[in-house]
């Protein structure tokens, strides 16, 4: 059964590429646009991997990690951060918040892809 | 690893500067009022934020020339909102250069041109000097094609699987496990695994013994050495030690790198969680995604072409709707109960689908006046004057296209306040006002229609002057009467302007007759009001909706007309001493003191068996935008009703006197009639009738 994968953003632009890149290669993609609803989306909807952006409104990347940590289901699934190269003091964070990794925006399709067959469990 | 295929993310450009175009206003509008010392830190993140999603997608799209200014400013105002600079009135001044050039590189990445290598330059030097005076740290990665490399450690990172198991006796030699793991921990990434299953009961307990053990994954570049150095006290001799380095991860992908070029893994995959126990991944609730994913958001873009098509199918809905109730108008509720029922239901329905499709394209008008601070603002400050501006009602709702229609003009009505109306500081102090002026900006929603207000405390209309300025142009006649509301309206005539010199703020190229012409072209009229020395106010008056309308149907002969109700003013009957053929003037209606021109729309649509005596049709009296007042003559009024306005542009072509066009409940086609082109065409045709009637005769 294919994967399912949770991508959060507020960018739509974001969004959209990450899903069009995912689902090319076979993964169920859900969208969230921040971190409340992508809580929500946890709640009734299978989702082996996370992937959210860091800088976001209302609840940004790092809460919602240790938010998605504080989930009994989702003690173990794969968080993986969208972060920029000079955001060292975020990756610290996001390890902190529980996240199993991150990737550099902006990134390729390709790498996209890598780094979640990587994780996905 | 494969190449990079090549993915085509060109067809989500569209989406990119639509997002643009919005984060580019919140963050103008943010920007303003940390510029007025009323922002919040919050603020100051949702700036960063609108341009670090702006870099973010433009680095997605290779726009390197913006990717890089953008670095530039996201630096300095992350410098900012950590507090490591100041926020000080210079430096907001610059965030709104920053964000103006940022908007540059947005639209000329969006018309495919290249700007100037320097272009914003001077900007950018400031913004680094806020980042701290050096260089912007770490130039972006132009491109995602093309990365620079990473800062590769020297010594690359191993993963080491370390197990410690203390023997009998280690507490006693003083030494402490939880200790070791600690520095362990210094060394790098530690991820502990405690194994428990010595533990006895707790009445067999010895508290002098350990009965834990651990096993621990450390990802650390130092080398073995130093991992061996923490237990150099306890190995071999009260505790058992292994450490071996971790080759293969066990992570699916194969390789075990948990490191690379632009990602990284902070634990590798495959190794438990550092919790004891894992619960597994559960079962999903009863809806497990479909493979095309729900989309969780608040809200949804939709295209305009969609809503657009919507709302025309809604209109023809309500056509049909409405011919199957002239059908029916022979049944009764006796003979047919059931059909004249569900006939009264959708006629509700509709009624509510209607109301609810013209609502989703209405949206607040604040969009519309998000402008006006930062207007007012520069535009003050560059004729020399104080001025402030109050809002109200930003969440008035109102059809998109007008907000769109109305941009111009409200920009220019602004402008005019604060050129023509608001005195210098000097000037207004001099005649007891503060020095301040105030400019207020309202909407509201009243009978059925949009209100505007543009007004200000500035000196008024200079009544004596715009008459005069008139007069020399010709627009008025030396010995014309005219009463002050008449005189403060010329100033929405064509070519008016009393400007001694055009300034370049406000009277090159747009005009106030044009403003208004704009408004006209919504179905809105603007109005003038204004107090000598105590100020003026522009009040537009808009249609909530521009695909609807409250019409009256009139028939002329056989024809079906209708008039936009706000136009109307009454109907009446005249007498023959009250409607009257004048010399020199045509026809006119007296009513109350006043001379009204009088229209006969037989003659001016050509339309035979009507009633051609003033006296025994009826005279409806409508009031043009500009305030004029003509009389219709029609055969009788057939009711009110709300009409579908269907483009007579679109389906035929424009035609003088008749501004759109609607389908009847029988299916016939009514022209809506546009009430100020009526007037001049009836000014036309009866100075051509005096011409040729009375070729001698001079104007007066």
């Amino acid at each position: 059964m294919a994967k399912s994968i949770l991508a959060v953003d507020d960018s739509k632009t974001m969004r959209d590429m990450v899903s069009f890149t995912l689902r090319g290669a076979g993964y169920t993609v859900i969208e969230a646009d921040n971190g409340n609803t992508a809580l929500t989306a946890l709640k009734s909807a299978k989702v082996d991997v996370i992937i959210t952006d860091v800088n976001m409104p209302e609840m940004d990347g790092i809460t919602l990690t240790k938010r998605i940590r504080g989930l009994p289901q989702h003690a173990g699934t794969p968080i993986l951060i969208l972060t920029t190269e000079s955001d060292q003091s975020k990756k610290d964070e996001g390890r902190a918040a529980g996240a199993t990794g991150w990737i550099v925006k902006p990134f390729s399709p390709d790498k996209l892809l890598q780094i979640v067959a990587k994780v996905c469990p | 690893m494969a190449e990079d295929q090549g993915y085509d993310l060109s067809r989500f450009k569209a989406t990119y500067f639509e997002e643009c175009a919005e984060l580019l206003a919140n963050a103008e509008e943010t920007i303003a009022r940390l510029q007025e010392g009323t922002g919040t830190e919050e603020d100051l993140h949702a700036v960063f934020r609108c341009v670090h999603s702006i870099k973010g997608g433009g680095g997605a799209f290779a726009f390197d020339g913006l990717v890089r200014f953008a670095h530039v400013f996201e630096t300095s105002l992350d410098a900012l909102r950590s507090g490591r600079a100041q926020l000080t009135p210079h430096v907001a001044d610059l965030m709104t250069a920053g964000n103006d050039i940022l908007g540059d590189y947005v639209r000329a990445a969006q018309e495919g041109v290249e700007l100037p290598a320097d272009h914003g330059s001077e900007v950018t030097a400031q913004l680094a000097a806020i980042i701290g005076g050096t260089a912007p740290a770490a130039t972006p990665k132009p491109s995602a094609a093309a990365p620079t490399p990473a800062a590769a450690p020297v010594r690359a990172a191993k993963q080491w699987r370390i197990g410690l198991k203390p023997l009998p006796g280690l507490l006693k030699t003083g030494n402490d496990p939880l200790l070791m793991l600690r520095e362990l921990a210094t060394l790098g990434e530690t991820v502990v695994t405690a194994n428990r299953e010595a533990l006895p009961g707790l009445t067999q307990l010895d508290f002098q013994e350990g009965y834990l053990s651990w096993s621990v994954l450390l990802t650390t570049d130092k080398p073995r050495s130093a991992i061996d150095e923490v237990f150099e006290f306890v190995a071999g001799d009260v505790a058992d030690v292994t450490v071996e380095e971790v080759v293969a991860a066990a992570a699916p992908a194969g390789d075990g790198a948990t490191e690379g070029e632009g990602w990284g893994l902070f634990a590798p995959v495959g190794e438990p969680a550092a919790k004891a126990a894992v619960a597994p991944a559960a079962a999903a609730a009863a809806n497990a995604a479909q493979s095309h994913g729900p989309v969780h958001t608040a809200s949804i873009r939709v295209d305009l072409d969609k809503i657009d098509r919507l709302v025309n199918m809604v209109g023809e809905l309500v056509i049909t709707q409405a011919m199957l109730g002239q059908q029916t108008t022979d049944f009764s509720v006796e003979s047919h109960p059931e059909l004249i029922q569900g006939l009264q239901e959708l006629s509700h329905h509709t009624r509510e689908l209607q109301e609810s499709v013209m609502a989703i394209r209405a949206q607040p008008v604040k969009a519309l006046f998000s402008r006006a601070p930062r207007l007012v603002r520069d535009l003050s400050a560059k004729l020399g004057k104080q001025a402030r501006l109050v809002m109200s009602g930003e969440n008035t709702e109102v059809d998109k296209t007008v907000i769109e229609q109305l941009s111009d003009p409200l920009t220019h009505l602004i402008r005019n306040s604060l050129d023509h109306g608001i005195e210098t500081p000097e000037q207004r102090i001099a005649v007891g006002k503060t020095a301040e002026g105030t400019i207020h900006l309202g909407a509201e929603h009243r009978s059925g229609r949009i209100i505007i207000q543009v007004s200000d405390d500035g000196r008024g209309i200079d009544r004596k002057r715009v008459l005069a300025k008139a007069i020399e142009k010709g627009l008025v006649e030396r010995s014309a009467q005219l009463t002050d509301e008449q005189i403060d309206a010329l100033v929405f005539a064509p070519g008016f302007s009393t400007a001694e010199q055009v300034s370049d703020v406000s009277g090159r190229g747009v005009g106030m007759d044009v403003v208004r012409k704009n408004i006209q072209d919504v179905g809105g009229r603007v109005v003038v009001q204004s107090t000598p020395g105590q100020g003026s106010r522009f009040i537009l008056s808009l249609p909530l909706t521009l695909a609807v309308m409250d019409g009256m149907l009139v028939a002329v002969g056989q024809e079906r007309y209708v008039l936009p109700l706000t136009n109307i003013v009454e109907s009446l009957r005249p007498t023959a001493q009250q409607a009257r053929s004048l010399v020199n003037v045509g026809n006119v209606l007296t009513l109350r003191g006043e001379y009204i021109p009088l229209i006969p729309l037989y003659q001016m649509f050509g339309i035979k068996n009507a009633i051609t005596d003033f006296t025994r049709g009826l005279v409806v009296v409508v009031e043009t935008e500009g305030g004029d007042r003509i009389g219709l003559l029609v055969d009788e009024l057939l009711g009110q009703q709300q009409v579908v306005i269907k483009s007579l542009d679109a389906n035929y072509r424009p035609v003088q006197g008749i501004s759109a066009a609607t389908i009847l409940g029988d299916g016939r086609v009514a022209l809506i009639l546009d009430v100020g082109a009526l007037r001049v065409l009836g000014e036309r045709i009866s100075d051509e009738a005096m011409a040729a009637s009375t070729p001698a005769v001079a104007a007066e």
